[in-house]
Parts: structure tokens; sequence; C-alpha cells
């Protein structure tokens, strides 16, 4: 649900990164941090477990800039990937207006990948709403290390409806503004098709 | 999914900052803000200058959405009120209308009982507000337009300049 200010001349979208446990949705949001102006971002909150696993969401703020006049603000969450967790995604997907689907590319992955996916679709039909009709960017990701699957086998299992996907190693960088940008671009369309 | 997006105009927003503007002063409040659920601050009033007001909204939407959760656990509908008391200052977090959150935050120049009586009085006004700005959005929404939209003329370069 994104958030349009006429007095303040603000629009505030919420984008979130969905996906297993482990598969780098803050690491992401940690690179996004790190590589922002200080004046284009906010403070990167993570509510996390003494072992850095995420324990609720981590949260983002940034201001991209001006659109006629407007001040175009994302709100980026992270939810948090392990199994149990499942009550806290939900209250995550809230209001949302774009999700990113993180990736883990190590073959032994995959299930887990297959199975969040599913889960991303069951709580956000429990929001009312709809996976296919959502902007919506897929990533995969850890590309460099060693036991990945190839794209194309990836592809037919997590993304049939063939929706921008971006190769990825969130660690360093590559891949994560390409998936940000792609996601924002989304949004910022859909948007226009209503206003 | 754009059913329920948050449409704020000048006429609804000034109304809103001035029920704000009179319950921090009527409760002799530090800051009072008013958050949308999904953590999206709408308006504050007080000193907020050195505190990080969207983290303060995101989280608070966060604190009253797992409160939300474990009182549907428990067959609540909701729970409208949420207190948290520290050393120095305390924090009253109350849903307004289902859709908006009200944070009270304060210390010990006032009390928790003026903070209540003067949010109850409150809620009912921005409730009155929210309840116009929604009809106001689906009206225009149906019309199909909106004023001076900024999404008119938005191109595809317009976007890709936000990452240069």
């Amino acid at each position: 649900m994104s958030f349009i200010n006429y007095s303040s001349r603000e629009i505030n979208c919420k984008i979130v990164y969905y996906g297993p446990g482990l598969c780098g949705k803050t690491t992401n949001l940690q690179f996004v941090f790190k590589k922002t102006n200080p004046d284009q971002k906010g403070k990167l909150i993570s509510l996390a477990t003494e072992t850095e696993r995420t324990l609720f969401f981590d949260f983002l703020p940034l201001a991209l800039g001006d659109i006629k006049g407007f001040k175009i603000r994302f709100h980026l969450y992270t939810v948090p990937g392990q199994v149990f967790y499942a009550a806290s995604r939900k209250l995550i997907l809230k209001g949302v207006d774009g999700v990113v689907f993180v990736a883990d590319s190590q073959i032994e992955r995959m299930e887990a990948n297959i199975e969040s996916l599913d889960d991303l679709k069951i709580n956000l039909a429990e929001q009312g709403y709809d996976l296919d009709k959502l902007p919506y960017t897929v990533q995969y990701n850890k590309r460099d290390l060693p036991s990945v699957a190839p794209v194309e086998n990836m592809n037919k299992l997590l993304n049939p409806r063939n929706v921008p996907y971006f190769e990825a190693v969130a660690v360093t960088g590559p891949g994560v503004f390409e998936t940000l940008k792609n996601i924002a671009k989304q949004v910022l369309t859909e948007l226009k098709k209503h206003y | 999914m754009s059913g329920s997006d948050l449409v704020m105009y000048e006429e609804e927003f000034r109304k809103i900052d001035d029920e704000l503007q009179k319950l921090h002063q009527q409760t002799n409040a530090m800051v009072v803000f008013l958050v949308d659920k999904n953590g999206q601050l709408i308006a504050s009033a007080g000193e907020t200058r050195d505190l990080d007001t969207t983290s303060l909204a995101s989280l608070t939407a966060g604190n009253i959405a797992a409160t939300g959760g474990i009182a549907r656990l428990l067959g609540e509908k909701e729970f409208t009120i949420l207190f948290h008391e520290g050393e120095k200052d305390n924090i009253h977090i109350s849903l307004i209308g289902q859709r908006v959150i009200l944070v009270v935050i304060f210390d010990k120049r006032s009390s928790l009982g003026l903070v209540r009586l003067r949010v109850k009085k409150a809620t009912e006004a921005l409730v009155s507000i929210f309840n116009d700005i929604t009809s106001k959005a689906e009206h225009d929404k149906t019309e199909g337009k909106l004023d001076e939209s900024p999404f008119a003329e938005i191109s595809d370069e317009d976007i890709d300049n936000l990452f240069r």
C-alpha cells in the first residue's frame, strides 16, 4: 500500500525481500545501505537474534529522489527466513507494494527455495494479494559459490511466469542494485496505472 | 493492490496536524505522531528533531502488527492500546479506526491518565477525518482523476534518473 502525500509532496512505497533462511535477504539490504549516499538513507534497523539471524524484520528507508516535484521514498523490509517464523513473515507482507524473491542458488537449497515461494504465495493470498498481479522480481543469489544450479533450471522451478530475474552475489554487490532498480521501476509503473 | 493506497491532500493533512498539535499541548507530551499500519509516518507534533521518526514509525507498526497477531491467537480482534513504561520516558500507542496508529511519547511532566483521556478525545476526531480521506480517495478513483497527479507524465527516463 503506497502512501501519497500531497501536503509534504511525498510518495512512499513498501518493498519486501522474501526467501528461504540464509539466502541473503539481509545481506542485500546491508549492501544497499553501504553503497547509498548518507543523505538518501535512514538507519538500517535489524531485529535479529544474537547470532544475527533475522528475528522479526530488517528495515531500510531510502529516499531516491524527485519525480515531478514529489519525493520518492522506498521502505525496504526483509522477512525472517527460518520456517518457524511463519507468523512474523505474514505480518511484514501487510501493505506491500512489491516483492523481491531472493533464491539461494546452491543446488542443495532448491527444496528450501520452492518451499519458501509456496509460503510466499499462501501468505500473500491471506492478505488478499495475488503474486501474479504484484510487482515482482526474482534474484538468484550466491552465484559465486561452487555448487550452484544453472539459471535455466532455477527459472523453470521458481519463475514459470518469467518475471525479471537477476543473478547476484549480495555479499560483494553484483546484481543487488539491478534487482532493487527493477522492482522500484515496476512499483512506480504500477502506481502510474492507477493514478 | 492500490485499493488501499492512502492519498493525503493538503486540507485533510492540515486537520490532522491541528488535532496532533492540540493533543500535544493538552497532554503536555514530548512528541505525538501518527503512523499508518504499514509503518509510514503520516504527521507529527512536538520536538522531533532529535528523533529518528522514520524508524520509530516502522517499529511502532511492527509492534502493533505483532500484538495484533498475538490478539488473534487468543481469539481477540485486536489490542487497541499498548503502553511501555521507561525510567524517564513512556510511550502510549493506540490503534485508531483499524487503520492508523497514534503514538504519544511523554515523561513525568504528563501522566498516563491524562494521556489516555486526551487520546480518547483525539481518536474520535481523527476517525472522522480518516473516514473523509477514504471516501474522497474512493470518489477520485471512480472519477479516475487526482488533482495534478504526479504520475500523469512520468516517463521511464524519470524512473531511471532516480538511480543515477
